[in-house]
């Protein structure tokens, strides 16, 4: 019996401390939290629309309704693909440029104090202009189909880029510029074995950022340019001005899907190029 | 190897001549610094932070400007090992240690075999695929040194590279240093603030006044190579430990006395010789 008991104990303590990588045990509070949260979330919702006056509801449709009659009529679905597809294509081309011209952008400051002295406060500047206000400028420039949508883009975009990038590249110690300086490295190569690899983690931060951001740049570029084909952003809007709630709301809900697969795109990359050698997670 | 008798042989790696260094804001850094090192010499360099010591390797590697005097080495075979370890985090040790090879662009194979052999010889075998972030201190030291090793540098710099690292690490790197000393005969010229760190792996110590640095004592330490641990617990280590340490209360005089300390040096005798402590320093410290 007492034996019994030791083995039992010895053989309780071994399987706790045997295994290299442990087991990943259900995570009750990580996955329970959320859901209750959003259990609450849709009686909230059920019963908020309630209080709302009855011409008003269509605001807020019953939940599942946005799945039969958004999600579920086969026009508004077709709509919705095809005009998520255009913002894709207006998000992955705005973001393409903004981080090829923002990346060189800020490479090209980091060589100099002067240059970054000289430009940065307009890209601070850049920065700071609602794109409201030049919205229409932009359309009489660029007329008011996909490539207004794309600039939008570009413009709202490019500032995590060039930040992020210059602030990495200028962060890199001293004791490793002399390293490389001893072995009488030049400009370019210091830049792609050091500032660059070094600067990474800060990239990829402003590479996330401007993501999400891509995804909202083009969808405010639809509502902005409506010639040629709709985008989410110009189909919620006919919708709910057509009191069309649950479609409305699947628009709604699309986007932000659209959103957060940008974001996770960004954050899996980073997982897999910085988090398995950087010390310090963010 | 009996180094102070190979040493007046064998031409400087490593000369000073009346080395100064005056930074642009006016402060005097190093002054009339005049000194070399040998191929199988390792002279230790010890005195108050910030009296310039670590200039003095700047100046030598050419980090730094030199503001007068001269310094005779050459520039292509030089190891510089920092306090911080400065391994390139997103690098494998492998990867970090093959890098001066791969900036000085020898061969694909060069590179390979020449990280190869400095990890073997360091101790890190196994470790080759790690990155800097799971390896203790004492082993990014391990790979630093691993580093510089590749290029076979005549001259090693050490600028306080165990200043980190806890007393039993640092011994045990004390000891592996030693070894790769005895076994590739460089020119080594060690930066620390540790006397028994200083006596223990040199073949000279010189102690450095603080700012404007001057050297103001030089004690040749007799001990053969290789050596071992024990001697820390020697008469004779004591004695010259003691030595260092009152000429390093002499090169804090001028601290001491902008805090209004007045008491002087306590000398040490020598308990076989009966000689007074500090009589191994140069006649009026250089001058």
């Amino acid at each position: 019996m007492t034996t019994q008991l030791v083995n039992d104990i010895f053989i309780e303590q071994a399987a706790v401390t045997a295994p290299q990588t442990p087991k990943k045990r259900f995570d009750a509070i990580g996955v329970l939290g959320p859901l209750t949260v959003f259990g609450l979330f849709l009686a909230l919702w059920y019963g908020g629309r309630l209080l709302l006056k009855p011409y008003k509801r269509f605001v807020l449709p019953p939940p599942h309704r946005i799945f039969t009659q958004g999600f579920g009529d086969k026009i508004v679905r077709e709509k919705i693909l095809a005009a998520t597809w255009l913002d894709v294509q207006v998000a992955v081309v705005g973001l393409g440029i903004a981080i090829i011209l923002g990346m060189f952008i800020a490479i090209v400051m980091a060589q100099s104090r002067t240059l970054e002295r000289s430009f940065y406060p307009y890209f601070v500047a850049l920065q700071a202009i609602p794109i409201l206000t030049i919205s229409p400028l932009i359309g009489s420039i660029l007329g008011y189909a996909k490539s207004p949508r794309i600039f939008v883009t570009v413009i709202i975009t490019i500032f995590p880029i060039i930040a992020n990038t210059l602030f990495g590249l200028r962060g890199v110690e001293d004791g490793y510029h002399d390293l490389f300086t001893l072995h009488g490295v030049g400009r370019w190569r210091r830049l792609l074995t050091l500032q660059l690899p070094a600067a990474s983690p800060s990239i990829f931060t402003g590479f996330r950022i401007s993501a999400g951001l891509a995804v909202i740049g083009a969808i405010v570029g639809d509502v902005f340019y409506r010639q040629g084909d709709a985008g989410l952003g110009l189909l919620v809007d006919v919708y709910n001005s057509r009191l069309r709630g649950p479609a409305t709301w699947a628009c709604i809900i699309t986007a932000a899907a659209l959103g957060l697969i940008f974001f996770g795109f960004f954050s899996v990359l980073k997982g897999k190029f910085v988090d398995v050698w950087n010390e310090t997670k963010s | 190897m009996s180094p102070p008798s190979v040493k007046s042989a064998v031409p400087p790696a490593l000369t000073f001549s009346d080395l100064s260094k005056v930074f642009p804001d006016g402060t005097h850094a190093v002054e009339e610094a005049s000194f070399s090192v040998s191929p199988g010499e390792f002279v230790s360099i010890i005195g108050p932070s910030g009296c310039g010591k670590s200039t003095l390797l700047k100046m030598a590697s050419g980090l730094t400007d030199i503001s007068g005097g001269t310094i005779d080495v050459d520039r292509n075979s030089i190891g510089y090992v920092f306090q911080d370890a400065t391994l390139l985090p997103w690098r494998t040790v492998q990867k970090n240690v093959e890098l001066f090879a791969e900036l000085h662009k020898r061969p694909a194979g060069d590179i390979k075999r020449l990280a190869a052999e400095a990890i073997e010889l360091v101790g890190l075998k196994g470790f080759e695929n790690k990155y800097p972030k799971s390896l203790s201190g004492g082993m990014k030291m391990r790979a630093s040194l691993a580093r510089s090793l590749t290029l076979s540098p005549k001259v090693f710099l050490f600028d306080e590279p165990f200043g980190a690292i806890d007393e039993i690490t640092r011994d045990r790197l004390n000891t592996e240093l030693m070894q790769l000393f005895v076994r590739n005969k460089f020119a080594g010229l060690f930066i620390t603030h540790s006397i028994s760190e200083a006596v223990y792996l040199s073949t000279r110590v010189l102690v450095m006044s603080a700012r404007p640095g001057r050297i103001i004592a030089e004690f040749e330490v007799p001990f053969e190579y290789p050596r071992t641990q024990s001697i820390r617990y020697t008469p004779e280590f004591a004695v010259i430990t003691g030595q260092v340490n009152d000429a390093l209360h002499e090169a804090y005089a001028p601290i001491r006395k902008a805090f209004g300390d007045t008491q002087t040096s306590g000398q040490t005798t020598d308990p076989i010789t009966g000689r007074l402590g500090a009589s191994n320093r140069l006649p009026g410290g250089k001058r």
